[in-house]
């Protein structure tokens, strides 16, 4: 023991008998170990606690949205139930031609699709490539199952010209495969032709670009009227007595605590032309009977309602950090001569832009995935991504579609959502 | 806020107008929300005050949209208003029923958000717990991701978990399944996915109460020879209360707020009152939503008072002066 420094454990070693530079608990174990087994049950019995929790979010969330990623990549409508063609696409290159032997397992695919009732699906998933054509396939497939004779290219053309259309072979190449890039390039606009090169779709049916640039475009509109609007109140309530700021606050809490259709609905009904703000400009003179605004079912309805709706989540940050700024920097700077515009931009502002961050990023980050109040009031020039999400949902029904343009926006969202806990710190998030 | 003596016209000016922005700011938070609560009286089948109601007289005033919440959607509407009228009332209406399937999923969705929730916050705010940034950010996620992504994935899932009929499983659960044996359009699907929803609101609020917990209190229990579970309910328990029930209420009104996820995911049986307030919005809009919209405005009144009664015994209870 002449290493030994610690005297209680030279006691502890000759004590214990034991004489080998190791500290010994009571009961003669090596100490280190019982230390690291201890820690292990401690981080064990915290993590059991979690792990109920951790198991449901997993099962009831993790893994629908991971499905539904899996669906944005995957979707073998045209692959499983035509087999040869895929399988002739496969072992040839771009840009063959066609020949025989293309029509001739082209035509047995028809005929067996049509024969076990597939060609509908056949046709939707090639419909999403080239619209227009899945008419083409059932309508061919009823006339394959009446029987059809080689030469199938001749017979094939002979029901309709279109089978030799280069663009209608090179959307059956692109969906040959199970597993499909298409839907991320149709959700930028893109598409393959008929050569496999990627290229921008035809000028009308460009939407999707510019729906994710009008999202963020509000959604950067709407978290700059927030903060406008906030930042005024928040800095009032932080700089009032306790009692008054406490009052005040239910103003902004009974919102905040307000059903989201509730609020959607009031401005539905003060917005409308028949409705309360344009009775009052027109009693006020300011606007006559025939010329009522037409504020709502437009983008200006999204932003009003939507700007009433995020408000609190920009002012309660704002407020929370608010509060801890000492007012005696704001002095001391104007005791130095600053004016007190200075003494605001220089000193005030600054602090505060921790709870700018997080006030503006939550904003962002609820904006960009709204649905339900642009839905409501949006019209059509004030829906986002979301409503086309919505719409590939329950209207078109192209569910792959509507993973992938949900997929890409998850991207934006987790990455503003990695942001935020870089940042501000998810353990910081305050509720009311 | 006080403006010094010394200040100068100027800054008087400003102050002054900083105020009345303030003022107009406020308003625009609050008039949406109190404007419809007259609203909802009208007489007519507007949508602004008409003249009879701006002049205070009584007939521009009325209860018929309040009435229609209870009458819409039955047999006999009209009927005389005896026991018969009250069943009809009760199993046919379709706002009363949309409320009851409300108040159904809600509750059961706030127990098991609130209890996985509260577990999850204890074990989150030990020292000891591993990855515990990581895990934090998943449980949190579900507030974060757009609800139209989080319903276009339940949609893919609950419509593919589904158990062939007659298999054991099917015998277990089966009475939380629909006919065909899936979790779609099913009582249990709506209820998984607003505790998903509400979990967050759970946790946030546990661990904000955990955060202010002397830990201390919780080794004298052990060292006075409570175990585990005594010392939770004697003493950890009734100290983070006040975090649990607002945790709670956060979940239930996520619950009773919620409509994308219910659009996508439950059936015609599954009726809830957002749900019903979108269809009556998109289709046509009568003034009875207003009555509704009213009730849901008292009813959030009555959430926020509760809220803040909690916050400040919270707050009395760890020490802190009530403000």
């Amino acid at each position: 023991m002449a290493t030994a420094l610690d005297p209680h454990a030279a006691i502890a070693a000759k004590a214990g008998g034991l004489d080998d530079g190791v500290l010994r608990t009571a009961d003669g174990q090596r100490l280190d170990r019982a230390l690291a087994r201890s820690s292990r049950a401690a981080r064990r019995r915290a993590f059991f606690l979690v792990a109920p929790l951790l198991a449901f979010i997993v099962i009831t969330f993790i893994i629908p949205i991971g499905q539904m990623l899996y669906r944005s990549v995957h979707n073998d409508g045209f692959s499983a139930n035509m087999p040869q063609i895929s399988a002739w696409f496969a072992e040839n290159p771009v840009g063959t031609d066609p020949g025989e032997d293309a029509y001739a397992a082209l035509s047995a695919d028809l005929l067996a699709s049509a024969e076990a009732r597939t060609i509908g699906v056949v046709g939707t998933r090639i419909n999403y490539e080239m619209s227009g054509t899945r008419s083409l396939f059932t309508s061919t497939g009823r006339q394959v199952r009446r029987g059809i004779e080689p030469p199938y290219r001749e017979a094939l053309l002979g029901i309709n010209d279109d089978w030799g259309d280069p663009e209608l072979w090179g959307a059956m190449r692109n969906v040959s495969t199970p597993y499909t890039d298409g839907f991320y390039l149709a959700s930028i606009d893109r598409t393959r032709n008929a050569e496999g090169k990627i290229v921008q779709v035809e000028e009308h049916r460009r939407v999707y670009i510019m729906l994710f640039l009008r999202t963020l475009w509000l959604s950067a509109l709407i978290t700059g009227l927030t903060f406008l609007l906030g930042f005024p109140v928040a800095h009032l309530l932080a700089t009032l007595p306790m009692r008054r700021s406490n009052l005040l606050m239910i103003l902004v809490l009974l919102p905040f605590w307000t059903s989201l259709l509730v609020r959607t609905t009031s401005w539905m009904v003060l917005l409308q032309q028949q409705g309360v703000v344009n009775d009052i400009l027109v009693w006020l003179g300011v606007i006559d009977d025939q010329g009522r605004l037409q504020m709502i079912y437009n983008q200006m309805g999204t932003i009003i309602a939507m700007t009433h709706i995020l408000l609190p989540f920009m002012i309660l940050p704002l407020y929370s950090v608010m509060r801890t700024i000492n007012p005696s920097y704001v002095r001391a700077a104007r005791s130095l001569g600053a004016t007190s515009w200075t003494a605001f931009r220089r000193v005030y502002f600054p602090q505060t832009l921790p709870g700018l961050g997080a006030g503006a990023l939550l904003v962002f980050i609820l904006a960009v995935g709204y649905y339900i109040t642009p839905a409501l009031v949006g019209g059509s020039s004030g829906q986002l991504i979301s409503n086309m999400i919505a719409e590939h949902m329950t209207g078109t029904l192209n569910w792959s579609m509507a993973a992938a343009l949900a997929a890409i926006l998850l991207g934006g969202v987790l990455i503003l959502y990695w942001i935020y806990d870089r940042l501000v710190g998810i353990d910081n998030l305050k509720l009311g | 806020m006080a403006l010094p003596s010394y200040a100068s016209p100027l800054e008087r000016i400003w102050h002054w107008s900083y105020l009345v922005i303030c003022g107009l700011i406020f308003f625009f938070l609050i008039a949406p929300i109190i404007i419809i609560i007259p609203l909802s009286f009208n007489a007519e089948p507007y949508f602004t005050f008409t003249d009879a109601m701006l002049e205070f007289r009584p007939e521009g005033y009325s209860l018929q949209w309040y009435d229609e919440l209870m009458t819409f959607g039955m047999g006999q509407p009209e009927a005389p208003r005896d026991a018969s009228w009250l069943a009809d009332m009760w199993a046919n209406a379709k706002w009363v029923n949309a409320a009851k399937n409300s108040i159904i999923i809600g509750i059961c969705s706030t127990l098991l958000a609130t209890v996985l929730g509260t577990l999850a916050a204890l074990g989150l705010s030990r020292p000891e717990m591993p990855f515990r940034r990581i895990i934090m950010a998943t449980l949190i996620s579900p507030m974060i991701v757009p609800l139209i992504i989080t319903a276009t994935g339940l949609f893919f899932f609950y419509s593919s978990a589904c158990v062939p009929q007659g298999s054991w499983a099917y015998r277990l659960f089966g009475v939380f399944l629909s006919n065909s044996g899936c979790v779609a359009n099913t009582y249990l699907g709506v209820i998984l996915a607003h505790a998903t929803l509400g979990i967050p609101f759970v946790i946030i609020t546990v661990t904000a109460t955990l955060i202010g917990f002397d830990q201390s209190l919780n080794r004298a229990a052990a060292s006075l020879g409570a175990g585990p579970r005594r010392t939770f309910f004697k003493i950890t328990m009734p100290l983070i209360l006040p975090g649990i029930i607002s945790g709670a209420l956060f979940a239930f009104v996520t619950s009773f707020d919620e409509v994308v996820v219910v659009l996508f995911i439950a059936g015609p049986e599954q009726q809830t009152v957002p749900r019903q307030m979108w269809t009556g919005i998109r289709e046509q809009i009568s003034p009875a939503i207003l009555a509704v919209a009213t009730l849901l405005v008292l009813f959030s009144i009555a959430l926020l008072t509760t809220v803040e009664l909690l916050r400040r015994r919270s707050e009395r209870i760890r020490g802190v002066t009530p403000s």
